[in-house]
């Protein structure tokens, strides 16, 4: 189906993405394209068939749950773009707060 | 003896292994010339994002070491092979081709890596380049910049494996791990005349590789023949405590499939894998590789795959689908990109995830967060899923009358770069041969088949039953030595 930029900048707040910038009149154009080829699917006659969500379909296989050190604190958190201690920083999330 | 720097970089896995346990060369003169290959070359093709030189070096010296010690050694101790940048390396960036990840230091290794590189004794070069978040069939999706095909630099090697097929081709490594959601491994290899193989679904862990779409991803080889992926998959395949989707099944010794003959195999064509539309120049080399495997004694079986037009409809929904979920773990929290001065949680999250992500990545997030929101749901992700059955039950009706099933890998050779930057439509309609498999879960191989009227490379698809790698490589193996040789790639 064709979307229109309305539904594009809805989608856009979902995904949390920002449209600044964006040329939205060619990007719903292009969106709409792909949807509009995956309108082929509505031929297909689904009834009864059941849904594949995976290749497999057999059930996973489960391990006990039993700690192990994988990684350590340290390691995990050495990609945080902003720490103290070992704490991740982030900005505000509730008016009035104090400072972060 | 000794060996030119050009003897050594031509080797293939299998050859440079002979040479290693003969003392007809080291490990680090191999490391060596392949370094100054890279050197010499990737100037040009981009292939790499980070070369790993000096632990490539003092790799090789541990691995010459042991050798000269003796005993059991590992199976492909000391030979130089590169790796996709989508895939966990302990200490080494790992940027999945995107800003987001530019200074990502994984902090682990992917249970593929630790097989190929800890277990089997191989010495990783490098992490090499790839569309961002392995998101495009073309290499021109990188943060780091477009990957070139070394057979013609003004035209892409195809993708998302764009380094690693291009890689393989120039001789820089020999061999690469690439990964395959929707043809990233068989495409490249098909546009770079190289082999590339994409296993069962489940043959090969997934952990410690950068998500994409949880239920078609999956790593393989790409290598210089058929026998060098045998090699590999014997390496890298095998259950996995840390991928509950990792197969249990026994991994037979892919190199017995090696060196037989194919004379009663049922090799099936499917008629719709010959669409309109098709080049004229890549029909011709697939046909002929056919006719091939029919002087070889197979039996060729004309079948059909009824369901393969929705095919192309099917993916760019489930895909993208999987990609916004595995995508929003990009927040700027935790690791990755994250934007500067936002004073508030959400507009730090929404701007740390428009600046980290490159335009088709977004495109695609926001198709599959379309598919999946409220209202819509249904009538696309669950269609999808669907239409999917139809796709593998197509296969599975196929297989009960042919061995393997033969075919082309892309209905194109390699088109020129920026070409289709403004169309991602047609882009992805190029894909309806090779996400078929990805939809049901199969293992599919390219291996070059010659050249189209350009001289551009094709390669021949094959494609086997679950778990059936072997028959792949078996076939592969031996039409290999009866088709045109591989490309190969002049110094610089």
């Amino acid at each position: 189906m064709a979307i229109d930029e309305k539904t594009v900048r809805h989608v856009a707040s979902l995904a949390r993405l920002d449209l600044h910038g964006v040329d939205v009149t060619k990007l719903t154009g292009q969106m709409s394209a792909i949807l509009e080829h995956v309108e082929q699917l509505k031929e297909v006659d689904v009834t009864g068939i059941p849904a594949t969500a995976h290749a497999q379909n057999r059930r996973l296989r489960l391990r006990e749950d039993e700690p192990m050190q994988v990684i350590t604190r340290e390691e995990a958190l050495a990609g945080a773009p902003k720490r103290q201690g070992n704490f991740i920083v982030v900005p505000r999330t509730v008016e009035g707060g104090g400072s972060s | 003896m000794s060996l030119s720097p050009s003897e050594l970089h031509e080797m293939t896995l299998a050859s440079a292994k002979k040479a290693l346990a003969a003392g007809d060369v080291s490990s680090r003169e191999l490391v060596e010339a392949h370094l100054s290959r890279i050197d010499a070359m990737d100037g040009e093709l981009n292939a790499f994002i980070t070369r790993t030189a000096d632990q490539a070096l003092d790799a090789a010296k541990t691995a010459d070491e042991t050798r000269a010690k003796g005993g059991d050694l590992p199976p492909l101790l000391g030979l130089p092979v590169g790796l996709k940048d989508l895939l966990c390396a302990k200490g080494v960036k790992t940027t999945a081709g995107s800003r987001m990840l530019e200074n990502f230091v994984a902090p682990y290794t992917a249970t593929c890596v630790r097989k190929l590189v800890d277990e089997a004794g191989a010495i990783s070069l490098g992490k090499l380049n790839l569309d961002e978040f392995a998101m495009g069939s073309s290499g021109e999706n990188s943060f780091f910049g477009a990957t070139k095909n070394p057979h013609a630099p003004d035209r892409v090697p195809g993708g998302s494996s764009s380094g690693s097929a291009a890689a393989v081709a120039s001789d820089m490594v020999l061999a690469a791990l690439g990964t395959d959601t929707g043809g990233s491994i068989r495409q490249p290899a098909s546009h770079c005349g190289v082999v590339g193989l994409k296993p069962t679904y489940g043959r090969v862990s997934r952990y410690g590789v950068v998500a994409f779409a949880s239920s078609l991803d999956q790593v393989g080889p790409v290598t210089k023949t058929v026998e060098d992926a045998a090699l590999m998959l014997n390496a890298i395949c095998g259950v996995d405590p840390f991928d509950a989707t990792s197969l249990s099944e026994t991994v037979p010794d892919f190199t017995q499939s090696l060196g037989r003959d194919i004379k009663g195999l049922r090799i099936g064509v499917p008629t719709e894998y010959f669409v309109e539309g098709i080049d004229p120049g890549v029909k011709r080399a697939v046909e002929a590789a056919i006719a091939k495997a029919k002087d070889a004694g197979a039996e060729i079986v004309e079948i059909s795959l009824p369901h393969t037009k929705y095919a192309v409809g099917t993916y760019y929904i489930i895909a993208p689908a999987e990609a916004s979920s595995n995508l929003a773990r990009y927040d700027g929290v935790r690791y990755g990109h994250r934007a500067e001065g936002a004073s508030e949680l959400v507009e730090m999250y929404t701007r740390s995830r428009t600046e980290g992500f490159g335009e088709e990545v977004r495109r695609r997030i926001m198709i599959g967060v379309f598919a999946l929101s409220s209202g819509y749901y249904d009538a696309y992700y669950g269609r999808a899923c669907q239409v999917r059955t139809l796709i593998r039950r197509d296969f599975e009706t196929a297989f009960e009358n042919v061995d393997v099933i033969a075919a082309p890998v892309s209905p194109e050779p390699a088109f020129k770069i920026g070409e289709r930057v403004d169309d991602p439509l047609k882009n992805y309609l190029s894909d309806i041969l090779t996400i078929p498999l990805n939809l049901a879960g199969l293992p599919g191989m390219s291996i070059p088949c010659g050249a189209d009227d350009q001289g551009l490379p094709v390669g021949l698809h094959l494609i086997g039953k679950p778990l059936d790698e072997a028959t792949l490589i078996r076939v592969g193996d031996c039409l290999e030595k009866v088709l045109p040789p591989r490309p190969t790639v002049k110094g610089a």
